[in-house]
């Protein structure tokens, strides 16, 4: 496989207390690329996501050993900076989380924490282009004073990319950002993901199996805590290397 | 546009389809030239080309096989690598037929002519006019254009029986011909069969463009 390594873990143990959720994680994603992550509930599937960009600090009793590795820095190390790597990591959930806040101000929210832009014109701007990519600055141009509450849930899931993309980030996590969309509003986004792969790393949780494979170009394939297979998705989903993978992708189990 | 990549995937393997189908096309009418002039090295060529032939059929098909694992596709998206996958499958066998050729003029030698060549080079025209324009036709989506084609298969049928009947007839005269006349007679045989799977194309169009599969033309051989 020949790509630009972008995220890297090696040796990845993760314990909920006692609890071991993720087992000996090696794996290469690569850069510029939709990588998905498969697995059956309770897999480990969204735990190892969320490692990325350290969102397991926030659950108490939570231990991690080995190395994660982004752009040849280890985001482990305890003196690194969660607030630029959660900017440079973003981060989208399986129901959109707006805010209560109008679509100018849920949009402003990040630029204003990252004290990024101050200028009025810079932000406007910056919002432009942020809906611009996720496909709804024609349709919300002239409603931006409006509560995002009043959006589709497709149109709140693709201002929370927006959200993300306005902080300028470098890789895309996505944890089941489907799962609340009808089948057509799922086609808009994953076609939506195809055109970010461009610029952004996106690295997707889902436990839709058709989705991973109609809309990535590499797959991890996850089971009781330990990545079992990681190939690219052609690969994965029509010649498995793995019986495990076999019978699951195939309904045999899970 | 809702599944803007699928389209595009299909768009491409059109492509790869059109591509195929050219590479055969051009062994036709490189067995033939080659028959008629005798020319063994081109024979020679032909032969080792098909490999070729037979490689991008294969390329063709694993995508499509990624794509309905991948891309799940149903109703007419379904038909379509459906189609695809028959279609190639047709145009490998039609590039064996002209290897199938290429092998005969190897065999020829540089015997003398049992008679001069008139109807081989007109059944290898009509064929490979009707394989280029169904291979148009599938592209264009046209059905009915697909029906015409398959009845022009007759034609093909009709300059075999004619070449067959013919070379009997000279064998009848001089047996000293038999191994010469069944040559051309085999020729004639991989023309006519090339034009059959024409129409195996064809159908596969109408099925693809209507969703029902039928069998238009029932060959006399």
């Amino acid at each position: 496989m020949e790509f630009v390594r972008k995220i890297e873990t090696v040796g990845l143990n993760l314990y909920y207390g006692d609890f071991q959720a993720l087992k000996n994680i090696n794996m290469r994603i690569p850069g510029r690329n939709i990588t998905a992550i498969v697995g059956p509930s309770g897999c480990g599937k969204s735990t190892l996501l969320r490692c990325f960009n350290r969102m397991n600090d926030l659950i108490e009793h939570t231990k991690v050993e080995g190395k994660i590795v982004i752009d040849e820095l280890n985001i482990l190390e305890p003196d690194t900076d969660l607030i630029s790597l959660r900017r440079k990591i973003g981060m989208v959930f399986q129901r959109p989380n707006v805010f209560d806040l109008s679509i100018y101000n849920n949009l402003k929210f990040g630029l204003r924490i990252h004290r990024m832009l101050d200028g009025k014109d810079e932000i406007i701007q910056a919002i432009q282009s942020g809906l611009e990519q996720v496909g709804l600055w024609q349709e919300l141009k002239d409603k931006l004073g409006n509560n995002s509450r009043t959006l589709t849930l497709e149109q709140q899931q693709r201002l929370c990319i927006a959200r993300v993309l306005i902080l300028k980030p470098d890789i895309i996590l996505l944890d089941e950002p489907c799962s609340a969309l009808d089948p057509i509003a799922t086609l808009r986004i994953e076609e939506l993901l195809q055109a970010l792969k461009q610029q952004y790393t996106i690295v997707i949780v889902t436990h839709n199996m058709q989705q991973a494979a109609r809309a990535s170009d590499y797959t991890g394939f996850m089971y009781l805590g330990e990545l079992v297979e990681f190939g690219q998705t052609d690969q994965v989903f029509t010649n498995p290397k793995q019986e495990l993978t076999e019978n699951y992708i195939s309904g045999h189990f899970g | 546009m809702i599944r803007k990549g699928f389209a595009e995937h299909i768009k491409e393997l059109e492509k790869e389809v059109t591509a195929l189908g050219e590479m055969v096309i051009a062994a036709i009418n490189r067995s033939i030239e080659a028959l008629k002039a005798r020319n063994i090295a081109q024979s020679k060529q032909i032969i080792k080309d098909d490999a070729l032939i037979n490689k991008k059929r294969w390329d063709i098909e694993e995508k499509c096989i990624n794509l309905i694992a991948t891309q799940q596709p149903v109703a007419s998206d379904l038909r379509e690598i459906v189609a695809v996958l028959c279609v190639v499958s047709q145009l490998e066998r039609m590039g064996d037929y002209a290897e199938g050729i290429g092998k005969i003029v190897i065999l020829y030698g540089d015997e003398p002519p049992v008679k001069p060549l008139v109807d081989i080079p007109r059944m290898a025209e009509k064929a490979v006019s009707m394989l280029a324009r169904s291979l148009d036709a599938f592209i264009k989506r046209d059905a009915q254009a697909a029906l015409a084609i398959c009845n022009e298969d007759d034609e093909v049928d009709l300059l075999h029986e004619q070449v067959y009947r013919e070379l009997l007839s000279y064998m009848i005269e001089d047996p000293k011909t038999i191994t010469r006349a069944t040559y051309l007679i085999w020729v004639s045989h991989n023309l006519e069969r090339i034009a059959d799977r024409v129409t195996n194309i064809c159908e596969r169009i109408i099925f693809l463009v209507t969703g029902t599969m039928t069998e238009v033309n029932v060959s006399r051989y």
